[in-house]
């Protein structure tokens, strides 16, 4: 044979397995995780954003509320642990993926095996992990300063894991579908807080659910903030406090139907959006 | 398996895309053999990238018939990703990783990867194998993109613009790096608007312009086919300079003779380079 290169030429077969969506999702959130500790700067506001948030109005606002044997404190403990896990969730995952896009780290992942659901896991691997820790910060700050208990029953515990699960992941689904709207990274972080900000109005974060306009409340209904918020109301706060919610009860059962239903419908919504390239990149 | 008795690693045929009312890729063929380095040489604009993007699996086609190690791109699975890599025109490695925790965990996307240590001594990245990808410079960045390309062990490995904003002396150690894959055995299709870099690497290139191949061939050919004849240059009397590109220079030297009456001021005949024949070709060589 006379050849111009004598090299052997590269084939092979495709018998070999491929890694499981599972292990790299597994690797991945590592890889996350390690990632979003090297950055200090966003630990830090990342972490303490919401507990400057709880320090402020927690201060301001102390009084009791009538008829319900609580203060206003109290109830900013739970609220702004809800926006502490749409914050380490939804604006998180909304603004970062945001900026991976725009700085082409997705196409590059998309130009490997990688399968996506492994990119999804790990966001999620990540979230958990950052979820968890802001969680106990505020739980912990709520607890020493704010006159807030821990669940004192088994059952309550298990009422804050799922309320946890479910709304952490909801809010994590959102905020991988919200990423696809900005068309690059600089605009990422407005498109993103401001539908945050509202419903963190309309959701009885900042502002107790009594004070809101019903209409308002109403469109916070939809969204699964307030469900959060209402949930962690009813695991922290004593049953004296039902009588300040719209129902007038803790209402666990639509909780988890409204998170759970929020989870599917995100899921979907990923699915159905995601983009691996910026808009402009076609 | 039907991918091996194939002969051509990439082979398209009539591919078109078109971007609103801007024609990008305008009927390109391209046949690429297994094991050689191919070069795809056209000025910006000209859809270089647009092609390779649609070989990646990147991009969808308005029309042809593609296929990239006997698979259609645009049916693109995780298993004929495995068997090729990609080099981007524009970096986007995460910047907070070191480059062996990089390379690393890139490795667990294959079935078969290559030994990450020594694709990073591959690269020649061995001494910052633990530093920050934020703290590398560009070429070692364009060096890490490299490593991540070629560490699931691809057959083809597909290159954008690899070198673009790379100083000489970088330019030479990314072709060494290119000709030792090569030897290897890695098909390889690479793009670039250098004529040099093409004539340095690639075993066959293709010149597109406009969305066309406007040829295609050994670099050698190429100049022997596109450069005949030569150009003469003279001085008129009002000092202004003329050129002349024919195909019988000998002749048009005699007609001067006789026209100046015996010298010919400012007199010059040259034979094309390929570089007169890359910018005739794709239409940049107006002036010449």
């Amino acid at each position: 044979m006379t050849t111009t290169t004598a090299a052997p030429v590269r084939t092979r077969g495709g018998a070999e397995r491929l890694p499981s969506a599972w292990t790299i999702g597994l690797r991945r959130g590592a890889l996350e995780i390690r990632q979003f500790f090297r950055q200090r700067e966003q630990v830090v506001f990342t972490f303490s954003f919401p507990v400057v948030f709880l320090f402020l109005f927690a201060s301001i606002f102390h009084d009791d509320v009538k008829g319900s044997g609580v203060t206003a404190s109290q109830l900013y403990v739970p609220a702004m642990m809800a926006s502490g896990i749409m914050s380490t969730s939804f604006q998180s995952l909304g603004i970062s993926i945001a900026i991976e896009r725009d700085e082409k780290v997705l196409r590059r992942l998309r130009g490997t095996p990688m399968p996506p659901a492994a990119y999804f896991l790990g966001k999620i691997w990540l979230v958990l992990c950052t979820g968890i820790l802001e969680t106990a910060i505020l739980l912990a700050v709520g607890t020493t300063f704010y006159d807030v208990s821990l669940p004192s029953s088994a059952t309550r515990w298990l009422d804050f894991a799922w309320i946890f699960v479910l709304g952490l992941t909801a809010c994590a689904l959102l905020g991988i579908a919200i990423s696809s709207v900005p068309k690059s990274a600089k605009s990422a972080s407005s498109v993103v807080v401001l539908p945050f900000l509202v419903l963190q109005f309309i959701s009885g974060v900042y502002i107790s659910i009594g004070t809101i306009p019903g209409w308002m409340l109403d469109i916070g209904a939809l969204f699964p903030l307030k469900w959060l918020c209402q949930g962690l109301r009813g695991v922290f706060l004593p049953d004296s406090a039902k009588v300040l919610e719209q129902a007038g009860a803790w209402e666990f059962g639509r909780i988890a139907l409204v998170l759970a239903a929020w989870c599917v419908g995100g899921l979907v919504l990923c699915l159905l959006t995601f983009r691996w390239k910026n808009r402009r990149d076609g | 398996m039907t991918a091996h008795a194939n002969e051509f690693a990439v082979d398209v045929r009539g591919l078109r895309k078109r971007y609103g009312d801007v024609t990008a890729v305008d009927g390109i063929d391209l046949g690429i053999r297994r094991g050689e380095v191919f070069g795809l040489l056209g000025p910006n604009g000209a859809g270089k990238s647009t092609t390779v993007e649609i070989l990646q699996g990147n991009r969808n086609r308005d029309a042809g018939e593609v296929s990239v190690l006997g698979t259609d791109p645009a049916k693109a699975t995780r298993a004929w990703r495995s068997r090729v890599g990609i080099v981007w025109q524009d970096e986007s490695a995460p910047a907070e990783l070191t480059v062996r925790e990089t390379v690393r965990h890139f490795a667990h996307y294959y079935p078969k990867p290559r030994d990450p240590e020594q694709v990073i001594g591959l690269v020649g990245l061995e001494a910052k194998a633990g530093s920050r990808i934020k703290a590398l410079s560009g070429g070692q960045r364009r060096r890490l993109d490299v490593a991540l390309g070629v560490i699931g062990d691809p057959e083809l490995l597909l290159l954008d613009e690899p070198t673009t904003g790379f100083d000489p002396a970088a330019r030479h150690q990314f072709w060494d790096l290119i000709r030792l894959l090569a030897d290897e055995g890695t098909t390889i299709l690479l793009t670039t608007h250098y004529l040099e870099e093409a004539e340095a690497l690639a075993n066959r290139l293709a010149i597109i312009a406009r969305g066309r191949v406007v040829a295609e061939g050994e670099p050698q050919t190429l100049r022997d086919r596109f450069g005949t004849g030569a150009t003469v240059e003279w001085t008129e009397p009002d000092g202004t300079t003329r050129a002349e590109h024919t195909e019988t220079p000998t002749k048009a030297v005699a007609d001067l003779m006789r026209r100046f009456d015996g010298e010919i001021p400012g007199l010059r005949v040259s034979r094309p380079t390929l570089e007169d024949v890359y910018l005739r070709l794709t239409g940049q060589g107006a002036a010449r």
